[in-house]
């Protein structure tokens, strides 16, 4: 079955050997309640980095 | 009474401004000299630029809060330093030249104690032939970002190109629409703003329908994606530790996006980038619209002793920025460690003078140094983004307060090495409340130090990247939490640099 996120491997010479977000991975990006968990999850590794830095 | 001058008004000048005199009171003076009437949230300046905000929205103006905090606040631009006085008198002052105030080009001596440098970058257009005007400003050859005006006016040719290409869409012409946006010149820093706005222009052309009639490129001083003038960075993913490169080409593929990289643009002409690669040659992009960053410069300050001889190369290093207390005699890459890098921003032959945030003169490179077969210059020097612009900004202001409280002599000067500390970095994919992504990233130190982090330079449990909708809503978050904190706002402080 064709896969229109893996078109993107034959385009150009320079995107073969890279790697592409399979469709789900995509969803997953604006998937708005993981998004939110990884909102949380995402302030708290910057107040971390940020507390250690001032 | 002590009087403070902070020169520059951006994330580091205010910041070090508002903390110095909230720390300083009435009883002492500290005077702001920008001569910009507004302050800009510049990382918000991509979304003006692809029009999703309005200039209104990302600058306030300067005055009402500086009047609020007490700052005496001149809307004029410093001209020179003159460390030693004058032959009438020995008291340290600047000369500055008003561009606003009701007082536009009149000029005016202004004596300090301290004096913080916090003036950022000029933006160098015309170190490439055809990036700028020939008289400082950008040329009309392509557009920017940098400043809120910059953007506006981006928007408005970038909706030009949109509109070209639904026309063409729509006659069935097939007229595609090349779009370039990078680095105009092989000694750029900023990829960063430029890698946001090459996948926000991609993201509005797919909501506008016309993504299909786009060729979009990148065009980059980098040797590597993924570089940002900070060598890359390497992060843990899916139990293996990663570089930021596989992850930079991963986003280019993904969105259709090509990319040159290691080149110097040396020319610009209407539609036509001239640029020569690392291996020597050369050769030409065409294109209808594009976004080339300016490599960056010091404002240009000069400097004169008592006898009023230029004494500039004292206290400037060549390209215009101030030196600091970095180590600039550190020699061949192979040599650079982190402890090179500053910890003081004092400079080291004034000690009541300081630079902060762009203004300092940085060791060196933080990328792996590259020339040309030629000789050309090709990497990336180094970013200062607006957390640790902000951190050393405070950082200064901490220990100008405590010299002068405390007398210079017994004052304990604070510290923000950015060998010692972390950035947190959101870099936006393209806006929208459900639909936009960013790049979250956290990196820790910003200046990598491999005696202390063998192979990676960084701490791996610290440093990090994703992206996704929560980046998005971070960086949109973020723009109305630093705006609010910049109006001195009720709790200001307690939001961190």
């Amino acid at each position: 079955m064709a896969k229109k996120e893996e078109e993107n491997f034959a385009k150009k010479d320079q995107f073969t050997l890279t790697m592409i977000p399979s469709g789900f991975a995509r969803k997953m990006r604006t998937c708005v309640i993981w998004q939110f968990i990884r909102f949380i999850a995402i302030n708290i590794k910057m107040l971390v980095v940020v507390s250690k830095s001032h | 009474m002590a009087r403070l001058i902070v020169m520059g008004g951006g994330v580091s000048g205010h910041t070090a401004a508002t903390f110095a005199k909230k720390w300083l009171g009435n009883e002492h003076e500290v005077v702001v000299v920008t001569p910009n009437s507004q302050w800009n949230w510049i990382p918000s300046n991509i979304w003006v630029g692809v029009g999703q905000m309005n200039k209104e929205d990302v600058v306030f103006p300067l005055a009402p809060v500086y009047e609020k905090a007490g700052i005496d606040y001149r809307q004029a631009k410093a001209i020179s330093i003159h460390p030693y006085g004058n032959k009438q008198s020995d008291k340290e002052y600047i000369t500055i030249e008003y561009t606003g105030q009701g007082k536009e080009g009149q000029t005016e001596e202004l004596t300090y104690d301290y004096l913080i440098n916090a003036t950022g970058p000029k933006l160098n257009f015309d170190a490439t032939p055809g990036l700028g005007d020939g008289k400082g400003q950008m040329g009309s050859n392509t557009v920017s970002v940098c400043t809120a005006d910059h953007a506006v006016h981006a928007n408005l040719e970038l909706q030009q190109i949109f509109e070209k290409a639904r026309k063409a869409k729509e006659n069935g012409t097939g007229e595609r629409q090349k779009i370039l946006v990078g680095t105009g010149h092989g000694m750029c820093t900023c990829q960063g703003a430029a890698f946001e706005y090459i996948f926000n222009i991609e993201h509005e052309a797919k909501k506008a329908g016309v993504r299909d009639m786009l060729d979009i490129k990148w065009i980059s001083n980098e040797s590597f994606l993924g570089d940002f003038g900070m060598g890359g960075l390497h992060m843990k993913v899916g139990g293996y530790v990663v570089s930021s490169k596989l992850f930079a080409e991963s986003l280019f593929s993904e969105r259709d996006v090509p990319w040159l990289i290691g080149a110097h643009v040396s020319k610009v002409e209407k539609g036509k980038a001239h640029y020569e690669l690392l291996d020597g040659t050369t050769g030409v992009e065409e294109f209808d619209f594009a976004m080339l960053i300016p490599p960056f410069a010091g404002v240009g300050f000069k400097a004169y002793d008592k006898e009023g001889e230029d004494m500039t190369d004292v206290i400037f290093a060549p390209n215009g920025f101030m030196k600091v207390d970095a180590k600039y005699d550190a020699g061949a890459y192979e040599n650079w460690k982190a402890s090179d890098w500053p910890r003081t921003y004092q400079n080291p032959t004034f000690k009541n003078m300081f630079a902060c945030g762009i203004a300092f003169a940085p060791p060196h490179l933080i990328s792996k140094p590259a020339s040309s077969v030629n000789g050309t210059p090709i990497n990336p020097t180094p970013p200062r983004t607006g957390m640790p612009s902000g951190i050393i900004g405070k950082a200064v202001a901490h220990s100008v307060c405590d010299m002068i409280k405390n007398g210079a002599e017994n004052a304990h000067l604070h510290e923000a090495s950015m060998a010692e500390m972390g950035a947190a970095c959101v870099a936006s994919a393209g806006k929208g409340l459900t639909t936009g992504t960013a790049a979250a990233m956290t990196v820790y130190p910003v200046v990598p130090d491999f005696e202390k982090y063998p192979g990676t330079g960084r701490d791996t449990d610290y440093t990090f990247g994703e992206i996704g909708l929560a980046g998005h809503w971070i960086k949109h978050i973020l723009h109305h939490l630093f705006i609010y904190k910049a109006k001195l706002k009720p709790g200001w402080t307690l939001i961190p640099e």
